[in-house]
């Protein structure tokens, strides 16, 4: 019932909001039903964490062998809980933005975030597809309506990309079922599949894609820089704190138990490496962009690959990292976000060039912003210390690497190289003197205190006490590594 | 049986219907009451009430599969009658014979879906095409109409010219004209077999405008009154891709070895061709043309897969084909222009047939939770579970993403782009209907047990 409400209120409410023909209105239904789902998630963590609540089954499309099966692990726990958390922080946010039409505006907001809920739930394979592409068309509405002045072009190479991406998974997938036992998409049943060597080759590829890109992992990446700057903040906050996270999630559930040799196969000895090269050549590329919204999404592709190196290191503390981290770096990177839009919207820009000297002007503002800047370099006490520390130690302590030796000092370089482009950020934006634009600067309004408070609160505490992070996601990562272990193991 | 009888009745009731009744509406509502008694009829039929007992000879089977595709052939019509009608009157001043005509290409559409004899068959396709002819050619001042009407009418004469004389050769062959003693499991392919199958493949490629057959499409849906180009492009295209699927599976389902790498190539030469041609087009009517050319590509694959699944699977795809094309043609029929930058900024000026014209197009596009993306998901099924083909079912979800980006040309000139998309007037029962439509569209996407529930009565 719980996760079923995850789901519904999101999917209802935005429903509901395209007839609610007031801005104002439409935004104070949007929060009321953000929170609404916070509060759910949250009763689902704690009073109402029993079994029987977090699932929920009934017959969908019997004649293909897929019903309508959803149900919270830790895992998805996780990721719920983020995607619950970051809509309020968003609409809170974007509380002053007038938007045009913005009944519309708020409506797709909420349908994306029932899709998100749906792909974090769904257990069964073709309910999960669905939910995918019920994540993706919201956005597509929302970048190329509310989006910046080249938002069309860039939005429609975003999602032609994921497209492509998702068909070749539909197809992957049908050959899964087909290859079942008893011809159905529920998740025990691809677990049950046993392939060989060939076709788990060519079937990891297919579902490959799709994850990759909408990690995104070098080479696929190209999409992501224009998107995220063309988006509207809100909706770059939903693509890059949630919907990227949605690649990795898959990885995880749909790809690592279902194809473990051929994960074993490409995972550590040509993905880990793309995923590094993309780091450095991301972290470079966020080294000399001017532009913010640019540069953080290139910082984004740097964590994100880190996140699929230690993913197929396969290593409990490595994927147990890797959720953690997931958590985390979506928190981390929304605030990242929301400072943007204060920029934004205060000074009318987002070039670097053209900031400085805001310490003097907004020092709580500046406080909170360097906070979130040191959590994203992984800075001990802050939360993503934790994840990243648990997957360097996976990637070390892995039964199956053979490169470490490699991709541990690259993906550490790249740590380095982020410090320097986030220092430099934050040196830029509120260090030095005033400009004329920045002479006239306020600090941050309770709202956004609020905001930046909560996220910085997380931050701490995720960082100083992540053990309830790890009880949560013991059970998952231990079903994926049994899933997958099988054969990698008697293959060494 | 039942619809059969009522929908030629009809259509002879309907050519006097124009003496008769003064009044537009009253020919409208004297063709809507007959087609809904006839698709009633036809539904008592699939529970086993026959209004006529006729001999049949064996000559047409009605079963399960046939019934069902009648009932969405005719409840198709419907709908296109309840959002079209009102264009029909401006094509020309036969307005009732127009009426007329679409009642024998349904009865020419019912006996292509249910004939168990090759004699039946070419009757059937017969009867569908002649009318179209007199349909596409109806606008008479139009020079194109006429250029079409003349085009289609010797490329398609040209084809059932093929159709005969493989039917012929099969006869030959079989020395029968039925299609389940044409080949048995045991059937060794002769010469004549192998050149009847082809003729005959060949034929219904002309008709479904499957490349590379399909050079007579642009400019015949293109010339024709959009009005009729939309009935063409959906009913009965998807009636001959019935009667294809019957035609293959009977007679030569049990040489499938033989034959299937032809159809494998016919299937990836459409996908290809009608999809990278679409994407080229400036106006909203010729890129539906080849987008129509781009889902037949789609569609063949059931006559690859030519299982249980398939059939279920044409079913589906003709359905949620035939109802988004229907709509979408039915709001491009209002527009003053056809071209992409005439739906400019549509959505500001007509928030709610904008909204159903989306869901149209993502239906279309075979995005998921509309009609399309099942029947596609269908589609991909069907190959998998006949096993082989992987590369064309890549090819082929390759292909649909190439299609995303000429569909969605139009959502981003409804929604993302400024313009003054001038709209011919419409009533508040059109926009009713549309929504209906739209609505069934989105409800078979989620649950498709709806139609199959009707399927398996």
């Amino acid at each position: 019932m719980i996760s079923l409400l995850l789901i519904l209120i999101p999917l209802l409410s935005g429903a509901a909001a395209f007839f609610l023909k007031q801005g104002n209105s439409a935004r104070s239904w949007a929060l009321a039903s953000s929170f609404a789902t916070v509060i759910v998630s949250l009763l689902g963590l704690t009073v109402l964490n029993k079994a029987d609540l977090l699932q929920f089954k009934c017959d969908w499309l019997p004649g293909l062998g897929s019903s309508f099966s959803i149900r919270l692990d830790g895992m998805g726990q996780l990721l719920c809980l983020l995607t619950a958390i970051s809509f309020p922080l968003i609409f809170i946010t974007t509380w002053q933005r007038q938007y045009k039409n913005a009944h519309n505006f708020f409506a797709l907001m909420l349908l994306s975030q029932a899709g998100l809920m749906g792909v974090f739930l769904a257990m069964d394979a073709l309910l999960f597809y669905f939910f995918w592409e019920l994540a993706l068309i919201p956005v597509y509405f929302l970048c190329s309506i509310w989006g910046a002045e080249r938002r069309i072009q860039a939005t429609f190479k975003f999602f032609i990309y994921t497209f492509i991406g998702s068909l070749l998974m539909l197809v992957g997938l049908i050959y899964l079922q087909s290859q079942t036992p008893d011809r159905s998409f529920d998740i025990d049943s691809f677990y049950a599949i046993v392939l060989k060597g060939r076709t788990q080759h060519w079937l990891f590829w297919l579902m490959f894609v799709a994850f990759a890109i909408k990690i995104p992992v070098f080479p696929f990446h190209s999409w992501q820089p224009d998107t995220y700057e063309q988006s509207p903040t809100a909706v770059t906050m939903v693509l890059s704190g949630i919907m990227v996270k949605m690649g990795l999630f898959a990885i995880l559930r749909w790809l690592l138990p279902v194809l473990p040799s051929a994960s074993y196969a490409y995972g550590e000895k040509m993905i880990a490496m793309w995923a590094i090269a993309g780091m450095i050549y991301a972290s470079l590329l966020a080294w000399r962009q001017d532009d913010l919204k640019r540069l953080i999404a290139y910082s984004s592709i740097a964590h994100l690959g880190l996140m699929v190196v230690a993913i197929f290191s396969e290593s409990e503390i490595g994927i147990q990292g890797v959720m953690v981290q997931m958590f985390n770096h979506g928190i981390n990177i929304i605030g990242l976000w929301v400072i943007v839009e204060i920029l934004e919207r205060k000074y009318g820009t987002r070039k670097l060039s053209e900031l400085g000297g805001l310490a003097q002007k907004a020092p709580v503002m500046a406080m909170l912003f360097v906070i979130v800047v040191l959590a994203n370099i992984a800075l001990p006490l802050t939360n993503a210390f934790v994840g990243e520390f648990m997957m360097f130690t996976g990637i070390f302590t892995s039964p199956i690497s053979e490169y470490e030796m490699i991709t541990v000092p690259a993906a550490g370089f790249t740590i380095i190289l982020g410090a320097i482009y986030m220092l430099r950020m934050v040196q830029k934006v509120i260090y030095g003197n005033t400009n004329a634009l920045t002479e006239t600067g306020t600090d941050i309004g309770l709202n956004e205190k609020l905001v930046l408070g909560t996220i910085v609160i997380l931050i701490i505490v995720a960082g100083v006490y992540p053990q309830p992070f790890l009880d949560l996601t013991k059970d998952t990562t231990n079903l994926i590594l049994n899933e997958a272990n099988i054969n990698p193991l008697t293959t060494k | 049986m039942n619809a059969l009888i009522i929908s030629a009745i009809m259509g002879v009731v309907m050519m006097f219907s124009g003496v008769l009744l003064r009044q537009r509406s009253a020919v409208l509502a004297v063709a809507l009451s007959g087609l809904f008694v006839s698709i009633v009829l036809n539904i008592m039929e699939m529970y086993g009430f026959h209004l006529f007992k006729v001999n049949l000879n064996g000559m047409m089977h009605f079963d399960r599969f046939s019934l069902f595709f009648n009932t969405v052939a005719m409840g198709c019509t419907f709908i296109f009658l309840l959002l079209s009608a009102k264009e029909m009157e401006k094509v020309g001043l036969n307005y009732a014979d127009y009426f007329a005509l679409i009642f024998f290409i349904l009865s020419g559409i019912i006996l292509s879906s249910s004939f168990s004899s090759l004699l039946i068959l070419f009757l059937g396709i017969e009867i569908i095409s002649i009318p179209l002819y007199i349909l596409t050619g109806s606008d008479k001042k139009n020079l194109k109409s006429n250029e079409a009407s003349l085009k289609y009418f010797l490329l398609g004469a040209f084809s059932t010219g093929l159709m005969l004389m493989g039917i012929t050769l099969i006869y030959g062959h079989s020395g029968s004209f039925a299609i389940d003693l044409v080949t048995t499991p045991e059937t060794k392919p002769g010469i004549l077999l192998i050149a009847g199958l082809l003729l005959l493949m060949f034929s219904m490629a002309f008709k479904v405008s499957a490349a590379p057959f399909h050079f007579w499409t642009p400019d015949v849906y293109d010339g024709a009154p959009t009005v009729f180009t939309s009935f063409m492009a959906t009913i009965v295209k998807a009636a001959v891709f019935i009667a294809f699927i019957r035609l293959f599976y009977h007679a030569f389902g049990d040489i499938h070895e033989t034959w299937k790498y032809l159809v494998a190539v016919i299937t990836a030469l459409t996908l290809f061709i009608g999809n990278i041609t679409a994407v080229f087009q400036q106006s909203v009517k010729r890129m539906l043309a080849y987008s129509s050319i781009a889902q037949a590509g789609f569609m063949l694959m059931a006559i690859l897969a030519l299982n249980s699944v398939a059939s279920e699977g044409i079913l589906l795809y003709t359905t949620a084909y035939c109802l988004s094309t229907i709509g979408l043609f039915a709001i491009l029929v209002k527009m003053k222009d056809y071209t992409f930058e005439g739906f400019n900024g549509f959505a500001k000026h007509q928030p709610l047939l904008a909204a159903t014209a989306v869901i149209f197009l993502l239906s279309l596009a075979g995005i998921p939770l509309t009609a399309g993306f099942l029947a596609k998901f269908y589609m991909i099924n069907a190959v998998i579970t006949r096993g082989g083909f992987l590369w064309l079912v890549i090819f082929a979800v390759l292909m649909a993403a190439v299609s995303v980006y000429y569909y969605f040309r139009v959502i981003q000139a409804m929604y993302f782009k400024d313009g003054d998309a001038q709209l011919i007037e419409v009533s508040p029962a059109f926009k009713w209907a549309i929504s209906l439509v739209a609505a069934l569209v989105i409800l078979l996407g989620v649950y498709p047990q709806l139609l199959f529930s009707w399927y398996y009565f």
